[in-house]
């Protein structure tokens, strides 16, 4: 950028050193490479996440030193800031240091020129021609003119020099595109909004980091409407209204008021029959005191609601807070009837359980999912919906929450309704899903009650007894091990109700030897199917169901379905089966509120960036000079000429304009 | 002086553009006006007035390219021409794209993008041929290959277009939604400004290291069909549903595609000026040319990139509120930018040339493919559309 070197002084003054550094390529190129590589950072590591995560991700050492680098949020940091504060400084004193000289460049036409240096040039051609010297300047010039070139002639002693430059404007480029990343950043820097870091850092201003409600918020983390710039986001209930919206800063976030409050009237979402949303838009009203009525606008996604300044986008939507009426089937108790549970999502209960206090957090309601019919098929084209689900988490006192996925309505899966319920320790796990058979009725009651005659032990023990039946004599030493064997598999019963076949196998795993032990998992699967067949059947009898020429296809694929379901119920983690019954959904809108002012100088610095990255890519400032001098009654013609960048592209028209110089002008015959 | 200044004038003058087109430039306007208006008239109804704009801007912007660039009146008559035949083979039905055997096997969208990677890997071949055996022939039969793959490329984007309509209204779009899609476009942008340096510079000797790229664009185009099933047409979200993704995509793959190719040449230029007095020496373009080659499609996509970004800045204020928000993509849009920067000032104002500012294309080339792909591949954020 600094096109002229400044003649050496002798003696400078330390401003004039810092002055030349500050302005110096070197330094404008370091910059621009530094300020990339810092950029970097900022995208291979999440930014703005909550600290905790960190904490888990590094280990408390590398957060601590990452924290002090501010690389968790780094676009903030104070170095990186500053780094963007030289690039600043380094532009404009380029851009101060340079537009004298380059307005003064595109006004000289430089007819004082030298022959001595005119012969320095690279590109120049000097030949005589007969014309005299007045014609030759005059067929110059009108050349020179009609290939678009502006002409200056002056006439000294005996000399004409002719000076020709086209493209000058070209030069303005230079001035436009780095005086468009001072405006640029200015515009910025009015949206990163200085005073709020300031507060941030006199510690005025502090970052909520609790979940509580808007109201509660502490002053010190409220903003008034005063504040010029911010970004944040509100979701609305479909009815409800804010006149608040949260700014998220670093872990936490601000409350910043509004000087009008939104209501949300409706919700819309539109769906494509993939399941992915093709629209959804919001019906809102603003309500000011400055307004005669109610402003009423409908907004989407790409067509924003712009009122006094403040910008309202579509950007999301949720679960406004469904109400949901569940019935909770207990898995330890199931001769108990259902207990029958209301909540909301985004809403918590507390139960206490067989296993102990439990939180109940719901924390999603969803009316469609939506998914393709077959994993494999990428195509998309065949999906299926299963219907309403809701999320929640179950939390025991230690803080340790299992998250659940329950469909409301029965599966069909291979011809079978199923009651799927999803579970998983962590996010990043996939679901692991329980199919629980609904009954003819589309109830669970059917293999609730298998599982309350499972958890009976008389009844098992009885069953037990029955089955045994005379299979041993009536000795003593027979009546022993009857009892014996009854009594382990009461036990074996009991196992495979409480922890599933996981605990069948640890169990055949502590007693039996490493060679024998798949031999002995089958037959303890024999008699768990056994017993538990003849529970069933005795279930079915009492059901009413004419058992007599046996089972029939779909009762007996029923009672594998649930064994299948009691051997996982063991991993399921859950002392219950949740059970949607109805549901009332409401809907919440995710708005943006956005408001900054330094948008439309943003907007002028880009537009001149644009305009001069153009101007100095494509017009280019070239020179050119005819310095005429008269020998032997006719002329002598030197001709050279100079191009500001595009080197090869010059040299070509330079040639050209020689060849049609030469025509005009030409040269004399040898013979002369 | 002898003679009046303004006769001089006179003589010396040369017709203006307008004065020096000829019967087909006039043609090729009216052609390209008649389309736009019958566009206009037909399916206003689906264009907001921004989208009225941008269909105007793309009338005028052609006329003035095939004005310019004579080129690109045949290219662009083809193009229509093929795209026009298909649509007219589909009518309102979409599964004649199975039966019909000129769908089949050529116009259909999947069917033209074929033949595009087809057409582009041979000439790929014959250029690297007409180098290795200083084979003139060979050499114009690549350059022939390249034009036509770029028009079938066209083409097969033209079709898509139509296709998504086919399927369903809503689920209509212009076919540069996607990474499938995009790299499409960019196989065919790169391949066009090659051929525009190509026709500048009458030096056919580049292609076969321009087309390496566009080869292997090609190559992940494939197996992203065949193992992703990436061809298939999906609906939008919300998100897209803009006008500006008409002008900020394209805009965005001519600035990657001059990154592209002069990353290529860069190429081209370090083996060069490692033997200087090599065998290859001699196959390909002076060191100097290679050079201004190279800062040609710098600066191109640099302004173009810049454009581009820009236009993204006021689309993302328009669809996320905010026309910054640091998310991956953007701060890459800008490291991209910054290095290009740094490139230009070291050439225009530092006057650097030749080895280090090759190597350091090449390299800017990977910064690009990054914010390109990678970013889709390893980063999350605003930018998720085209995930691998």
């Amino acid at each position: 950028m600094n096109d002229t070197t400044s003649p050496v002084r002798a003696r400078r003054s330390t401003g004039a050193i810092a002055l030349e550094f500050l302005g110096s390529m070197n330094l404008a190129i370091t910059l621009l490479v530094v300020i990339a590589i810092a950029s970097v950072i900022g995208t291979v590591l999440q930014q703005n996440e909550p600290y905790t995560n960190y904490v888990m991700k590094f280990g408390p050492f590398w957060f601590e030193v990452f924290k002090a680098l501010g690389l968790f949020d780094i676009y903030g940091a104070a170095w990186f800031l500053i780094l963007l504060g030289f690039l600043l400084i380094s532009t404009s004193i380029c851009v101060w240091r340079n537009t004298p000289h380059i307005l003064r460049d595109m006004r000289h036409y430089r007819v004082d020129v030298q022959e001595k240096s005119l012969r320095s040039f690279h590109l120049k051609a000097e030949w005589d021609t007969p014309c005299d010297r007045s014609d030759t300047a005059a067929r110059a010039a009108a050349l020179l003119s009609a290939r678009g070139y502006r002409v200056r002639q002056r006439a000294q002693d005996e000399h004409v020099t002719v000076a020709a430059m086209q493209g000058a404007v070209g030069r303005l480029g230079y001035i436009l595109s780095h005086a468009s990343i001072v405006v640029i950043c200015l515009g910025g820097l009015i949206d990163g909004n200085p005073p709020l870091k300031w507060q941030e850092l006199r510690g005025e201003v502090r970052a909520e980091t609790r979940d509580i409600p808007a109201g509660e918020v502490p002053a010190e983390s409220t903003l008034s409407t005063d504040n010029l710039s911010f970004r944040g986001s509100i979701s609305i209930p479909e009815g409800g209204t804010s006149s608040v919206v949260f700014l998220q800063l670093r872990d936490g976030y601000l409350v910043q008021e509004l000087p009008f409050t939104i209501e949300l009237e409706q919700f819309r979402v539109e769906h494509y029959p993939t399941g992915m949303p093709k629209s959804f838009e919001s019906d809102l009203v603003i309500h000011d005191d400055d307004l005669k009525e109610p402003l009423r606008q409908t907004i989407k996604v790409n067509h924003p609601l712009i009122y006094k300044g403040y910008s309202i986008y579509q950007s999301s939507f949720g679960d406004g807070g469904s109400s949901l009426s569940m019935r909770a089937w207990s898995l330890d108790l199931p001769h108990q009837e259902p207990l029958e549970l209301n909540s909301n999502v985004n809403r918590f209960l507390r139960l206490t359980t067989t296993r102990g206090e439990r939180t109940l957090e719901f924390t999603d309601f969803k009316l469609y999912n939506i998914f393709p019919l077959d994993e494999n098929d990428t195509s998309g084209k065949k999906f299926r919906n299963y219907g309403p689900s809701i999320v929640f988490k179950v939390r025991n006192p230690a803080g340790e929450a299992l998250e659940y996925v329950n469909y409301m309505l029965p599966v069909e899966l291979e011809g079978r309704p199923f009651f799927m319920s999803g579970m998983r320790a962590t996010p990043s796990e996939e679901y692991r899903y329980l199919y629980l058979p609904a009954d003819a009725a589309g109830t669970p009651q059917r293999f609730m009650a298998l599982l309350a005659a499972a958890h009976d032990v008389k009844r098992v023990r009885s069953t037990i007894e029955t089955q045994l039946g005379d299979m041993v004599g009536t000795d003593a030493a027979s009546k022993e091990v009857r009892s014996t064997m009854i009594e382990s598999i009461t036990r074996l019963v009991a196992l495979f109700v409480e922890q599933g076949i996981d605990g069948v196998v640890k169990h055949a795993e502590a007693s039996v030897p490493a060679e024998q032990r798949q031999e002995a998992i089958n037959s303890y699967v024999n008699v768990l199917q056994g017993v538990l067949g003849a529970l069933y059947v005795d279930m079915l009898r009492s059901e009413g169901v004419d058992v007599a020429q046996g089972v029939s296809d779909a009762d007996s694929q029923f009672f594998d379905d649930a064994l299948n379901t009691l051997s996982m119920l063991g991993a399921y983690g859950s002392p219950f089966y949740l059970q949607l019954s109805a549901f009332e959904h409401i809907e919440a809108s995710g708005l943006q509120i956005a408001r900054s002012p330094g948008k439309d100088i943003v907007y002028l610095g880009c537009a001149m960036l644009m305009v001069g990255i153009f101007m100095m890519f494509y017009m280019h400032q070239r020179r050119v000079w005819i310095y005429l001098t008269p020998r032997d009654g006719g002329t002598n013609v030197l001709f050279a000429g100079s191009g500001h960048r595009n080197r090869m592209e010059f040299e070509r028209e330079f040639h050209a304009l020689q060849a049609e110089l030469e025509q005009a002008v030409p040269r004399r015959a040898a013979a002369d | 002086m002898s003679v009046s200044s303004d006769y001089l004038e006179q003589e010396f003058k040369q017709p203006s553009l307008l004065k020096r087109l000829g019967w087909f430039d006039w043609l090729w306007a009216l052609l390209t006006v008649a389309g736009t208006v019958y566009a206009h008239i037909h399916y206003v109804e689906f264009m907001d007035s921004y989208e009225v704009g941008i269909l105007y801007g793309t009338a005028i912007t052609l006329i003035w390219l095939g004005w310019t660039w004579k080129p690109t009146r045949q290219l662009s008559l083809v193009i229509a021409l093929l795209s026009l035949f298909a649509i007219a083979l589909y009518g309102s039905d979409l599964a004649r794209g199975d039966s019909n055997f000129f769908l089949k096997y050529l116009v259909s969208s999947q069917s033209a993008i074929m033949w595009m990677s087809a057409l582009y890997v041979m000439a790929t071949f014959a250029y690297f041929f007409g180098m290795f055996a200083r084979s003139d022939f060979s050499n114009r039969v690549g350059s022939a290959l390249t034009w036509s793959a770029t028009a079938m490329g066209f083409t097969g984007l033209m079709v898509r277009w139509r296709e998504s309509y086919l399927i369903s209204h809503d689920v209509g779009h212009i076919p540069v939604s996607n990474l499938y899609e995009v790299f499409i476009l960019f196989a065919v942008i790169t391949a066009l400004m090659y051929l525009f340096y190509e026709g500048r510079y009458k030096s056919r000797q580049l292609g076969g290291f321009v087309l390496t790229v566009i080869s292997a664009a090609v190559a992940f185009l494939l197996w992203y069909a065949f193992a992703r099933g990436a061809h298939e047409i999906q609906p939008l979200v919300p998100a897209l549903q803009s006008y500006w993704m008409k002008i900020h995509v394209p805009t965005n793959f001519i600035g990657y595609g001059g990154f592209a190719l002069a990353a290529m040449v860069a190429v081209a230029y370090l083996l060069v000026e490692r033997r200087p007095e090599g065998w290859l020496a001699g196959r390909l373009p002076s060191l100097e040319q290679m050079d201004d080659v190279m800062y040609k499609a710098i600066a191109l996509g640099f302004a173009f990139f810049t454009v581009a970004t820009v236009l993204g800045a006021m689309w993302a204020a328009e669809a996320w509120g905010g026309y910054w928000s640091w998310d991956p993509k953007e701060t890459w849009a800008l490291i991209v930018w910054l290095n290009y920067a740094a490139w230009l000032h070291l050439r225009l104002t530092k006057g650097w040339r030749g080895r280090p500012l090759a190597w350091w294309s090449v390299v800017g080339l990977f910064i690009t493919l990054f914010a390109f792909l990678g970013v889709n591949m390893f980063l999350s954020g605003l930018h998720s559309y085209g995930t691998l």
